[in-house]
């Protein structure tokens, strides 16, 4: 697949740049799911993409398969609960252990111990993400094996009516939002398998939930100290990226202990943070053209020269 | 150099300066001249006496100046520690006769009902950039609000605030404002909510800025506000709003009188609101007997507090509580700290360098409205 990942569009608009770039033509397929039942609200964007658009309504479609279906809804709805529960564990124990980790920097420092403890601390936050990651992913294929979301008629009627639009536009657009409401739509409908060889072009939690892996994050909260954690696997449409929207309001750019941090927690991927208006184009695994966007690196320093 | 010479006016001094010296250091500085930890007010003038009047719990409410020979020049050196705001005014004495002026060589001013103050910001004290309008921030609307009062037997208008995005098919949480003008015109309340909401530091809400023709009789415990507020006003919101209409989605919040009028409506009716933020409540006591030397309009809240005080159950699931060092209510909001916390509230208190004043409870907004009802930032990404 190729594409491009944008940062947020409020202030700075870069839509119709980034299509451009990519260089597909005709009308565009919108999935603006993750403002729930706002998301019909999507007047300004034909302007800002300079296209026609049409608004594949998923969030719209979910809860009509629910209305229809109530022993679906009443099992997607339990699994719903299940995954807020342990996410609420999950991040409990990532309290605890990143304070312990940050106790014992502090009592370590200068000392014999100070580089293994900090990559035991490291290691131990990596494992608690990736047990995380699997006790989700786990639940998830439990719950489609007992409910076969895909077989059921609702949805199955829904999948043909999106497989038809799909197949008359060449790029598929995907806004943020709710990033948990978002990734469950796209789920849902079985998006990812309806796509064919369209462009992609996602922004803000729009491209955290088509990466390889969804990270909650914000450093600056009005409350605690802002640690960011595993949602669950994103669909996996681009790879090796993490994008990091709207780094002004929600990271620390200028502080190397937090850059740092993030960019070897996880650092599977490359950390990229996308700023109003910023994008970053893709081709399979390569990054093309870095628009602005800024690579999070492990000495906690970071460089916008990370894409050829 | 000797050690009081690092400062501005010491060396002034020093030099035994005549007026023309003295112009020379008024256009080289900004006034009250803040270095380090210490603040220097001037005033410049033919008077007989200046003196600073200040609000600083702790320290003496009334210091003069001291006129450098041979000049117009008066000045004082106070400590003030970091990040702190004191207001303070200018007594000077003409004739005989002293009057109370702002600062004129202070441009900030602190402005509540009854006035304005000047105010000098210690070092490292910075205005909070989300208490200052933001022109990304969508603004919501105020609409106004009437209800036919059977407790008050009159009719109260205020206005409700709705979120820039407010929706029909939304729910909301109610946040009930005590003196709400106030807080919009004083503590920049709306723009404070415009902003927060647009970070998705709290969420959507909806909020009733209150007041009340008679406030130190009004919020001093008085049954009818309760009644008022929760079996006229609050029903009728919930009636005719999206509101939630549980414990978890109403809040009472007020600041000084307006904090007992939150504490004590939650008294009368524990269990109906599930959050309170009460910053700098005049929750005056007594230890023995129902002496206060606050004044009668303390008399109820003397009686109010004794009796919570005797017997204190849990009222409400959540609160926020604030104040400041420089109050006197510092000893009176530190006692109910522990108190609320036996009750197995969720308790959150803060305190500031500030006074008892408007812009110390808009610098506590964030970390309050926030704590009460967490917004969607975890997982909105717009």
């Amino acid at each position: 697949m190729k594409g491009a990942l944008l940062g947020p569009q409020q202030l700075k608009q870069s839509l119709a740049a980034a299509v451009r770039a990519v260089g597909r033509e005709g009308p565009i397929a919108l999935v603006n799911a993750g403002w729930q039942e706002r998301e019909e609200q999507d007047e300004e964007l034909p302007g800002l993409f300079e296209r026609n658009l049409v608004n594949l309504r998923l969030y719209e479609r979910g809860e009509k398969v629910f209305a229809e279906d109530p022993d679906f809804a009443k099992a997607h709805r339990s699994r719903q609960d299940q995954l807020r529960q342990i996410q609420e564990y999950y991040r409990l124990r990532l309290e605890r252990t990143f304070d312990a980790a940050l106790d014992i920097a502090r009592k370590a420092a200068g000392s014999d111990f100070e580089a293994d403890e900090l990559r035991f601390s490291m290691e131990q936050i990596q494992r608690l993400d990736q047990e995380h990651l699997d006790r989700v992913t786990a639940l998830r294929e439990a719950y489609e094996l007992q409910t076969r979301p895909l077989e059921r008629p609702s949805i199955a009627r829904h999948r043909k009516e999106l497989e038809k639009i799909l197949k008359a536009v060449g790029v598929v657009a995907i806004a943020g939002g709710h990033v948990a409401v978002l990734l469950n739509r796209l789920r849902l409908f079985g998006f990812k398998e309806l796509l064919g060889d369209h462009a992609l072009i996602a922004w803000s939690g729009g491209a955290m939930v088509t990466a390889e892996r969804v990270v909650l994050f914000h450093e600056s909260p009005p409350e605690g100290f802002g640690i960011s954690e595993v949602l669950e696997q994103g669909l996996g449409l681009h790879h090796g990226v993490l994008p990091l929207p709207n780094p002004r309001l929600r990271l620390k750019l200028d502080d190397p202990l937090r850059v740092g941090w993030l960019a070897r927690r996880y650092a599977t991927e490359k950390c990229v943070a996308l700023d109003q208006g910023d994008y970053v184009r893709f081709d399979e695994d390569q990054w093309f053209g870095a628009s602005g966007t800024v690579l999070l690196k492990a000495d906690g320093t970071v460089s916008t020269e990370w894409a050829s | 150099m000797s050690h009081h010479h690092h400062l501005a006016i010491d060396r002034l001094k020093h030099a035994n300066p005549d007026n023309a010296a003295v112009d020379t250091f008024m256009q080289a500085h900004a006034f009250p001249l803040v270095e380090g930890p210490k603040v220097t007010f001037v005033f410049r003038g033919t008077v007989e006496a200046v003196h600073l009047k200040s609000w600083v719990y702790g320290l003496p409410n009334s210091q003069p100046l001291v006129q450098l020979p041979g000049t117009d020049l008066w000045h004082l050196t106070l400590e003030i520690p970091r990040k702190s705001r004191v207001e303070y005014k200018f007594e000077i004495v003409r004739g005989g006769n002293g009057h109370w002026i702002e600062d004129p060589l202070n441009p900030y001013r602190a402005t509540d009902p009854f006035g304005a103050n000047s105010v000098v910001h210690g070092e490292g004290y910075t205005v909070p950039e989300w208490t200052q309008l933001d022109r990304d921030a969508r603004p919501g609307v105020l609409e106004p609000w009437i209800i036919k009062s059977k407790a008050f037997n009159d009719i109260r208008h205020f206005n409700v605030y709705l979120p820039a995005r407010f929706r029909k098919t939304r729910r909301y949480p109610l946040i009930w404002v005590h003196d709400g003008p106030d807080y919009v015109r004083f503590a920049n309340l709306k723009t404070v909510l415009d902003n927060l909401i647009h970070r998705l530091e709290i969420p959507d809400v909806i909020v009733a800025l209150s007041g009340s023709p008679n406030r130190l009789g009004e919020y001093a415990d008085d049954e009818r506000h309760a009644r008022f507020v929760t079996e006229e006003a609050v029903p009728d919101l919930e009636k005719r709003l999206p509101l939630i209409g549980a414990p978890r989605g109403r809040c009472l919040m007020g600041a000084s009188f307006g904090g007992v009028a939150a504490l004590s409506t939650a008294v009368r009716y524990p269990g109906f609101y599930g959050r309170l933020l009460l910053q700098s409540g005049s929750f005056a006591f007594s230890d023995i007997g129902h002496q206060n030397k606050r004044g009668p309009a303390f008399e109820p809240v003397v009686r109010f507090m004794n009796r919570f005080r005797e017997n204190p159950v849990l009222v409400a699931e959540k609160a926020f509580l604030s104040c400041g060092m420089h109050e006197s209510l510092i000893y009176e909001n530190r006692s109910l700290v522990p108190m609320l916390q036996a009750t197995e509230m969720d308790l959150r208190y803060v305190e500031a360098r500030d006074g008892h004043n408007w812009e110390n409870w808009r610098d506590r907004l964030r970390e309050g409205l926030a704590w009460l009802f967490p917004g969607p930032l975890r997982m909105v990404y717009e």
